[in-house]
């Protein structure tokens, strides 16, 4: 953080702590003292719910580990022992397993934030990066868990994204076969996705504390999207986020919790629990819901290096959209226009992800075609188009004069309504 | 080589050259175990030969047997599937490769440079979509043979034809037809 330390030790032991190692000041001026801005909403908590989410991956991950057996042979048998076996076993890999989803729809509410306020703009451009690189280390670490309890869509899903690779001119079948360890998915591939699963998780948090640190230079963005300017602008992180941050993980946990008792199944797929038999391919081979839009986008071309190479800009031109929007004004609110089409692509995405759950045949290929289009021109011509065309609403000189006129309109509104 | 003149190489730039260049070729020689250790290991290398006993297999029929870690497909066809498969004019095939691991590389996928014996009745191959890997269906009566009533791949739409070309979906190549010979009238011999 660039600002001055308010830190004061108390103690005569803190303060000789604090001359050799400042952590506690460091802990102190990021997160009790830290400035926000006073007008975030609840979309802005999704952070520390996500931060949330990491540390239950790897506790409950760590657990997992003590009782699950790497190996073709063993594997699925040991997921069952953690099942009926393990004491509170199910409750911890269902923690898991669930918590894999809630990851992803929290990390999904992070994204779409973003892009409704348009927090990837200048200055927070790096941030923006890191957290596109989170996700795409999420996407790999969850992909490698599924293979993990070698069921069949566990075999599967790992044979139909590995053989990705094949696809690259020339070198396609070493790598696959490197990545394989073998000519097929098979005991190899099993173990090193393990030994990776279980490294990532902490490649994550490395990264989350890069983008972290990156916040806190540049300063939250906020709902109006102007910067801070004054001190009223902002309000100490503790206790006013804390409580807020808290009260949002409640409510997130509800729901993390109503899974975890009394549907912990519904979000995988019931092939799982067969375990898997190189010989015979599912009739429909699903990925985990997270990952549906962009298994639609991978089957909406009809060639085998173009799908593969359409999806994988799918993310990338997620790490260049700083420069793609063209507008200066950050947030949607005071955009009316980039608001619909913030809505049509919201929509899209969704559309997309329901359309990667159904067979590539007939209405729904041509669907997930004009969607996979759609994906594309919303950033490459609608968002430049946009900024160059779009009249914005006038905007706030200052987060506390939006608040404060919000609360003015409230006042007359409550007023008129008495008269 | 003086180390008063500036402009010149001093032996101090070359020591520093030849511990950097000494450096990097120690860091690459020991990178390389590090990746290779990742590749098919020699158990998996073990030159794997099957014996398939087909005596029982009638036209119409077919079997798949486990190679390598893949399924292989052995297909004893019809008159009508071989008539279906040489119809076709092979340059208007998606691949005109034979993918035939028993024939030169370039040699093109007409039915009789698919097929293992001179009648065309034996169809043997990779049970493998080059789409993504999936095990296409067709082997079983009640399966979905797809357009060309050969086999269907369901995990993104690809139809292979009775021959096991590739006509119609993602996949770009013809399924693979790997090393395979009649050692006698019943027994075929994989890999
Ligand atoms: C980013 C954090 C993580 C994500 C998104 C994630 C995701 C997943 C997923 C989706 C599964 C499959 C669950 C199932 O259907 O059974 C899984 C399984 C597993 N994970 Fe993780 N994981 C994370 C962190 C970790 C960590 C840190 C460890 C170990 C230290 C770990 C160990 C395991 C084990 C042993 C299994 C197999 C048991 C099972 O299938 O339940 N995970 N993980
Ligand atoms: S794997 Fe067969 S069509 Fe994709």
């Amino acid at each position: 953080m660039s600002k001055e330390s308010t830190y004061i030790p108390k103690s005569g032991f803190s303060k000789w702590f604090d001359q050799r190692l400042p952590l506690p000041r460091m802990l102190h001026d990021n997160i009790n003292a830290f400035p926000t801005p006073r007008n975030l909403n609840y979309w802005y908590t999704f952070g520390g719910i996500l931060t949330f989410c990491l540390v239950t991956q790897i506790v409950t991950g760590i657990v997992l580990a003590m009782h699950y057996t790497a190996d073709a042979g063993l594997a699925f048998a040991s997921v069952e022992h953690i099942m009926r076996n393990v004491n509170y076993g199910w409750l911890i890999r269902y923690i898991h397993a669930v918590g894999a989803s809630m990851f992803f729809l929290a990390v999904y509410v992070h994204i779409f934030r973003g892009l409704y306020y348009g927090s990837y703009k200048a200055p927070r451009e790096i941030l923006w990066i890191l957290g596109v690189v989170i996700y795409l280390l999420m996407v790999i670490t969850a992909f490698m868990g599924y293979v993990l309890p070698w069921g069949q869509m566990s075999f599967w899903g790992a044979t139909v994204i590995t053989n990705l690779f094949s696809v690259i001119p020339v070198v396609g079948t070493t790598i696959t076969e490197w990545l394989w360890g073998g000519f097929a998915v098979d005991n190899a591939t099993l173990k090193r996705f393990f030994s990776l699963h279980y490294l990532m998780p902490f490649m994550i948090f490395g990264v989350v504390i890069l983008h972290i640190w990156s916040l806190h230079v540049t300063g939250n963005n906020n709902p109006v999207g102007v910067s801070v300017k004054e001190k009223q602008d902002t309000v100490p992180f503790a206790p006013y986020y804390t409580v807020k941050d808290a009260f949002s993980l409640v409510c997130f946990l509800i729901l993390f919790a109503w899974f975890i008792f009394f549907n912990p199944n519904i979000l995988g797929h019931t092939d799982n629990y067969i375990m898997a038999d190189p010989l015979v391919t599912p009739a429909h081979i699903v990925p985990e819901w997270y990952l549906l839009p962009f298994y639609a986008i991978l089957r909406a071309i009809p060639s085998k290096l173009g799908g593969v190479l359409v999806m994988g800009a799918a993310i990338a031109i997620l790490f260049i959209l700083p420069w793609l929007d063209t507008s200066k004004v950050r947030s949607a609110t005071f955009r009316p226009l980039y608001k619909q089409f913030y809505w049509i692509f919201v929509v899209n995405c969704i559309a997309l992800g329901y359309l990667g759950s159904q067979n590539p045949e007939g209405l729904f290929l041509v669907a997930s075609r004009i969607c996979t289009a759609y994906y594309f021109i919303h950033f490459l011509l609608v968002l430049p188009i946009l900024g160059l065309v779009e009249k914005p609403k006038p905007i706030p000189e200052s987060i506390t004069k939006a608040v404060l006129e919000k609360m003015e309109i409230r006042n007359m509104k409550e007023k008129s309504a008495e008269a | 080589m003086s180390d008063k003149d500036p402009k010149q190489p001093s032996r101090r730039d070359f020591i520093f050259l030849a511990t950097g260049a000494f450096a990097a070729v120690g860091a690459a020689s020991i990178a390389w175990p590090i990746v290779d250790q990742m590749n098919p290991d020699a158990t998996a290398l073990a030159l794997s030969k099957i014996e398939v006993d087909i005596s029982q297999l009638e036209r119409g029929q077919a079997i798949t047997v486990k190679w390598r870690g893949k399924p292989v497909f052995i297909r004893r066809r019809t008159e009508e599937e071989i008539q279906m498969a040489s119809r076709v004019d092979i340059d208007s095939l998606p691949d005109n490769n034979a993918r035939n691991y028993n024939l030169s590389p370039d040699s093109a996928a007409s039915d009789e440079n698919r097929s293992l014996d001179e009648n065309g009745e034996w169809l043997v191959m990779v049970g493998v979509c080059t789409h993504l890997g999936c095990v296409p269906k067709g082997q079983s009566l009640g399966d979905s043979k797809g357009d060309f009533g050969g086999w269907y791949c369901p995990c993104h739409g690809s139809h292979y034809d009775t021959a096991g070309r590739i006509r119609k979906g993602p996949a770009a190549k013809n399924l693979d037809i790997p090393a395979a010979e009649f050692i006698n009238q019943n027994v075929i011999r994989i890999g």
